[in-house]
C-alpha cells in the first residue's frame, strides 16, 4: 500500500503527518479509533482519540497517558495533515478517522455499526477517495434482526429463566456490547449483576453521562439469596469458569454477531445465542462503501480476500486487501 | 410441518436427555401415524439418498438471492452446512404453509427423484418460498444432511417409548432391519401385541465398555474368574440368523449383507432352525485370521470377482447364541448360552466356514495380561470380558461386556496442514495433517486426525493456525512446522495412494506435546518398521 497511508511493522502509518492510526505496539503518536485491545495498544508517547472517547481510553492505557482529544467533526492539523474524528457508533468514543493532504480524502473507519445504540452517538456516513473498512462480516449469510427484537429475546428469556428458578448469564464484551445489553434489557424484570470486568465499564460510561439502569458487582458480600431473579452480565472468558458456578442452574446467552450460525453457538455450548452485533451486517456494509463515494477500498478484520474479491467484480472498485501484519478475527 | 420444525427446535434448544425424550413424546402425542413415521425416520437418522444434491441446492439459492457461486462456496465454508447456509442467505420472510411433514416429504420432495435439475430446481425454490423461515430450515436439513439434532437411535426409542409405553427392548426390534415410514408402520411400531417379530430381525447388539489401560482391571470389573475372556476380534460384528429355512447376516449398522458373504450364507444353512449368532465377520485364509486391511476389500462390494473371493475368503467367528429352536435365550446366563453354542459345534451343525471362538485362559488377572501383550501377534485387538453370570442385554448396560485393548501404536508427528471441521466445528481449523522425518529430512504427511482434543485446545490451535498460516489452498491452511502431537493409531499397512507408503487406520490424536520441538518429532523409517513383512500373495498396491 502507498500513499497518504503505509503499513508498517507497528500498523497502519501516515509519513506525511508522521503518525499512526491504531498501532498494534507503543510509538510516538497514535490516533486511536476506540478503545479495544486490538486497536488501542498501551505505551505509546501521544494519543488522540474523540472527546467522547476519552474517558474509556483513559481506563484502559497506562496511568498518566498523554491523551489529546478533539470532538467528532473537529479538525486539526497534525504534521500537515489535516485530521478529524467522525462517530463510529461501534462504542462509546469510536471513531472513523478522516485524513485530507494535498486534495485526497482518506477515512479509516476502525470497527463501526449503523444500528441504534443508547450508549455512543450514531455512525456518520464521511465521502472519501479511499475507504479503509473493517468487514468483519463480510459475507451474505451475515444480516441483522432488528435490535429491538432481540431486545424481546433476551427479555422473555430473562422472564422464563426467572419463572423456572435459573440465573440468566448472559455474555457479551466487556466494553460496549455489556452496556448496549444492560441499556437494552428490560430493568424491570429483576436486578442486574455485572462481572467485575463489566461494571468497571458501567462507571466509566456512566461517569461520562450515560443512562444505565442500576448493576451490582458480583462478589461474595454482594450475593442475594436467590440469584435466579437475576441477569447476571459478564464477558465469555467468565464462561468455563469457577465464578459462574455460584449461579446454579444457570441459562447461559451469548450476545454477539457469530451466534448467526448455530455451530458458533453449539461449539461454547450455550443455552441461546441472540444474534446482536456492534458490526455491520453485509447489507449496510455494502451501503455505506456505495454511499462514501470511494473508489479505492482496503479491507481488513474478515474474510478480506472474497469482500476484495466482491468489490471489484460486483461493484467494479479498486478494493485490495489491507497487508496489515497483525490479522485479528473477532 | 410446524409441529416437527417446533420438535426440531426443541431438541436442538437442549442438551438433556430427559427434555429431548419429553419434547419426542409431546411430538409423538399430536401427530397423525404418517407424520410420526417419518418423524422416527429422520429422528433415527436417515435420510432419502441420491434425491437432490447439496451441490446444487447452494447453486439454486445463489441464483435465486443473486450472487456468484464463489461467494456462496465462501459462505458454506463458514457456516459448514448447506441446509444452514441456504437458510442465511434466502430472505427471512418466508410463506406460511400449513401442511403436514408427509406432505412436505412424500408430495414434494420424494417425486422430485429422477426428476431433471430444470424441474427440481422450480419445485424446490417454489418449496422454499412456501415454507417459513424455520420450517424451511428444517426441511432443507432433512433433505441435505438429515437431522443431526443429538438425537439417536436409541434416544428416539426412548421418546416412543414415553409416548407410547411399549417397552424399549420390543420398540427397537421393531425398529431394526428395513421398514418404510409409512403410517401402517408406525401403527404397528407402537401396536400392543408383540408376537410381530419380523422372521430376519437380528436382535439389537450388546456392546462393550472400554477398560482403561491405566487402572487395573480389578479395580474396575472385579475378580477374573467371573469373567469369559476371548480374543477382540478386527473384524465386522455381525449376526448370523438360520430360521424357517432362511438365512440372514446383519451388521451392527444394520445392514443386511448376507449377500456380500456366500460363504457364511452357505455355511449358515447347516445351523438348525431358529439359530441367531452373534459374532465377527473376518478375512480368514491357512488357518489364520487376515489383516482388516485385506477384508476392507470386501467390504462394500456386492459383486464378487473369484480372485477377490480366492484372496479373501471369509470366516465368521461366533462367540455367542442368541437364539435356538426359535426362542430367545438372551435371558439365559453367558454361561448357559455358550454351553448350548458349543453342543452345536460339537454336533457338527456349522458349515465350514463359520467358527467357534476359543477362550483365552488365564488364571490370574497378570496371567490374561501377560496373553493380551500378544494380541498384535494374534492379528486381534486386546481381551474382551465377559460376565458368566449375566444376560445378553440391550445397548451398553454397564458391567455385563468389557474390552480390554492393547495399547494403541503411537508416534509424535509435527503439524502441516489444517483445515477447518464440518458440522458444530465448522469455523474451527479440526483437521489436522502431521508429518514424519524421511530420509532427506523432508517432512512427509503420515496421518489425518480430527480428535483427540479438548475444545479448548482446538480454540487455541485454531488461533495460532490462523497467525501462523504460510498458504491457502482453497479450505487447506499449511501452516509453520512448530508444534509436535502424539498421534496414536491401530495398525498399518502399506499404500500407494498415501505420500509416505503407509496408512494408518484410526489415527487420532494422544496429546499435545508442547514439550517438544518438531526436530524431536518421529522418523518416517519408525512407522515403516512396523509393517509387517510382505506376505507372498499381498500386492503392495491394495
Amino acid at each position: 500500500m502507498d500513499g497518504l497511508l503505509t503499513v508498517s511493522d507497528d500498523g497502519l502509518y501516515c509519513p506525511a503527518g508522521d503518525f499512526h492510526i491504531d498501532p498494534h505496539r507503543p510509538v510516538e503518536r497514535a490516533i486511536v479509533t476506540h478503545a479495544h485491545g486490538d486497536h488501542a495498544a498501551r505505551g505509546s508517547d501521544h494519543y488522540l482519540t474523540s472527546a467522547e472517547g476519552e474517558g474509556v481510553l483513559r481506563h484502559r492505557m497506562l496511568d498518566g497517558a498523554a491523551i489529546q482529544t478533539v470532538a467528532y467533526g473537529e479538525t486539526i492539523d497534525v504534521g500537515g495533515v489535516t485530521v478529524s474524528l467522525h462517530p463510529a457508533g461501534h462504542i462509546r468514543g469510536s471513531a472513523q478517522v478522516r485524513l485530507e493532504h494535498r486534495g485526497e480524502v482518506w477515512v479509516v473507519t476502525g470497527d463501526y455499526k449503523v444500528a441504534p445504540d443508547p450508549t455512543c452517538t450514531p455512525f456518520e456516513l464521511v465521502e472519501c477517495d479511499v475507504f479503509i473498512t473493517e468487514c468483519t462480516f463480510g459475507l451474505p449469510i451475515y444480516r441483522w434482526p432488528d435490535p429491538e427484537e432481540v431486545f424481546g429475546k433476551i427479555n422473555r428469556w430473562w422472564k422464563k429463566n426467572r419463572e423456572e428458578g435459573k440465573t440468566s448469564v448472559l455474555f457479551g464484551y466487556s466494553l460496549g456490547k455489556a452496556q448496549r445489553l444492560i441499556a437494552g434489557v428490560d430493568a424491570s424484570i429483576g436486578p442486574i449483576y455485572c462481572h467485575g470486568a463489566v461494571q468497571k465499564m458501567n462507571d466509566v460510561y456512566r461517569g461520562d453521562g450515560v443512562n444505565l439502569p442500576p448493576t451490582t458487582y458480583v462478589s461474595d458480600e454482594n450475593a442475594p439469596e436467590d440469584w435466579s431473579e437475576a441477569l447476571v452480565v459478564a464477558p465469555s472468558s467468565a464462561g468455563g469458569s469457577r465464578w459462574i458456578q455460584r449461579f446454579d442452574p444457570v441459562s447461559t446467552g451469548f450476545a454477539s454477531g457469530w451466534m448467526r450460525i448455530r455451530g458458533n453457538k453449539r461449539r461454547r455450548s450455550l443455552d441461546r445465542g441472540f444474534v446482536l452485533s456492534d458490526h455491520l451486517d453485509w447489507p449496510h456494509l455494502n451501503d455505506v462503501i456505495d454511499g462514501t463515494g470511494a473508489q479505492t477500498v482496503y479491507v481488513t478484520h474478515g474474510n478480506n480476500d472474497s469482500f476484495a474479491r466482491w468489490l471489484q467484480e460486483e461493484k467494479g472498485l479498486d478494493a485490495r486487501e489491507l497487508p496489515l501484519r497483525s490479522q485479528y478475527d473477532d | 410441518m410446524q409441529a416437527f420444525a417446533e420438535l426440531y427446535r426443541r431438541l436442538d434448544r437442549t442438551t438433556s436427555r430427559n427434555a429431548k425424550i419429553e419434547a419426542m413424546a409431546d411430538y409423538f402425542e399430536q401427530a397423525a401415524p404418517a407424520d410420526a413415521a417419518w418423524a422416527v425416520y429422520f429422528l433415527s437418522g436417515e435420510r432419502p439418498k441420491r434425491l437432490l444434491s447439496s451441490t446444487d441446492m447452494r447453486r439454486w439459492a445463489a441464483e435465486m438471492v443473486g450472487i456468484p457461486e464463489w461467494m456462496l462456496e465462501e459462505s458454506y465454508t463458514t457456516v459448514g452446512d448447506t441446509a444452514e447456509t441456504i437458510t442465511l442467505l434466502l430472505p427471512d420472510e418466508g410463506g406460511s404453509a400449513q401442511k403436514t411433514l408427509s406432505y412436505w416429504v412424500e408430495e414434494r420432495l420424494l417425486p422430485l427423484r429422477n426428476e431433471d435439475e430444470t424441474v427440481q430446481r422450480e419445485e424446490v425454490t417454489s418449496i422454499w418460498r412456501e415454507l417459513g423461515r424455520w420450517e424451511r430450515f428444517v426441511w432443507n436439513k432433512l433433505t441435505t444432511s438429515g437431522l443431526r439434532v443429538g438425537v439417536s437411535q436409541g434416544l428416539t426409542v426412548r421418546g416412543l417409548e414415553a409416548y407410547s409405553g411399549i417397552d424399549r427392548d420390543v420398540l427397537t426390534a421393531r425398529m431394526m432391519g428395513d421398514w418404510s415410514p409409512t403410517a401402517e408402520f408406525f401403527q404397528n411400531l407402537i401396536s400392543e401385541d408383540t408376537s410381530d417379530a419380523d422372521r430376519s430381525r437380528p436382535y439389537p447388539f450388546l456392546l462393550a465398555h472400554p477398560i482403561d489401560n491405566d487402572v487395573h482391571p480389578q479395580e474396575v470389573v472385579g475378580d477374573h474368574d467371573r469373567f469369559l475372556a476371548e480374543w477382540k476380534w478386527d473384524g465386522i460384528r455381525s449376526q448370523v440368523i438360520h430360521r424357517e429355512g432362511e438365512v440372514f447376516i446383519w451388521s451392527r449398522g444394520e445392514e443386511l449383507i448376507t449377500e456380500r458373504y456366500p460363504e457364511v450364507a452357505s455355511s449358515a444353512e447347516a445351523l438348525p432352525h431358529g439359530v441367531v449368532l452373534d459374532g465377527e465377520i473376518l478375512g480368514w485364509k491357512d488357518g489364520k485370521v487376515l489383516p482388516f486391511g485385506m477384508l476392507q476389500k470386501r467390504i462394500g462390494r456386492k459383486t464378487l470377482p473369484s480372485d477377490l473371493m480366492e484372496d479373501v475368503p471369509i470366516s465368521f467367528m461366533a462367540f455367542d447364541l442368541l437364539e435356538w429352536n426359535g426362542d430367545d435365550i438372551r435371558e439365559w446366563p453367558l454361561r448357559a448360552r455358550r454351553e448350548k453354542l458349543e453342543s452345536l459345534f460339537d454336533a457338527g451343525r456349522h458349515g465350514p466356514s463359520i467358527r467357534l471362538t476359543t477362550p483365552v485362559q488365564g488364571d490370574s488377572w497378570d496371567a490374561l495380561a501377560d496373553t493380551r501383550a500378544d494380541s498384535r501377534e494374534h492379528k486381534t485387538e486386546g481381551l474382551m470380558l465377559k460376565r458368566l453370570d449375566k444376560a445378553y442385554a440391550v445397548g451398553r448396560p454397564k458391567g455385563n461386556w468389557w474390552k480390554w485393548k492393547i495399547e494403541p501404536y503411537t508416534l509424535d508427528g509435527v503439524l502441516i496442514y489444517a483445515q477447518r471441521g464440518s458440522g458444530r466445528r465448522s469455523t474451527l481449523h479440526t483437521d489436522l495433517s502431521f508429518a514424519l522425518w524421511d530420509d532427506d529430512d523432508e517432512l512427509v504427511i503420515f496421518a489425518k486426525a480430527y480428535s483427540g482434543l479438548t475444545d479448548d485446545q482446538f480454540q487455541d490451535l485454531d488461533n495460532w493456525v490462523r497467525r501462523h498460516t504460510v498458504e491457502r489452498f482453497g479450505p487447506v491452511r499449511s501452516v509453520e512446522p512448530e508444534h509436535v502431537f502424539e498421534i496414536a493409531f491401530e495398525g498399518v499397512r502399506r499404500s500407494n495412494r498415501h505420500k509416505c507408503g503407509v496408512a494408518t487406520r484410526f489415527p487420532r490424536i494422544k496429546r499435545w506435546r508442547r514439550d517438544l520441538a518438531p526436530k524431536d518429532a518421529d522418523r518416517l523409517d519408525d512407522l515403516k518398521a512396523l509393517l509387517p513383512a510382505l506376505p507372498d500373495h499381498v500386492d503392495a498396491d491394495e
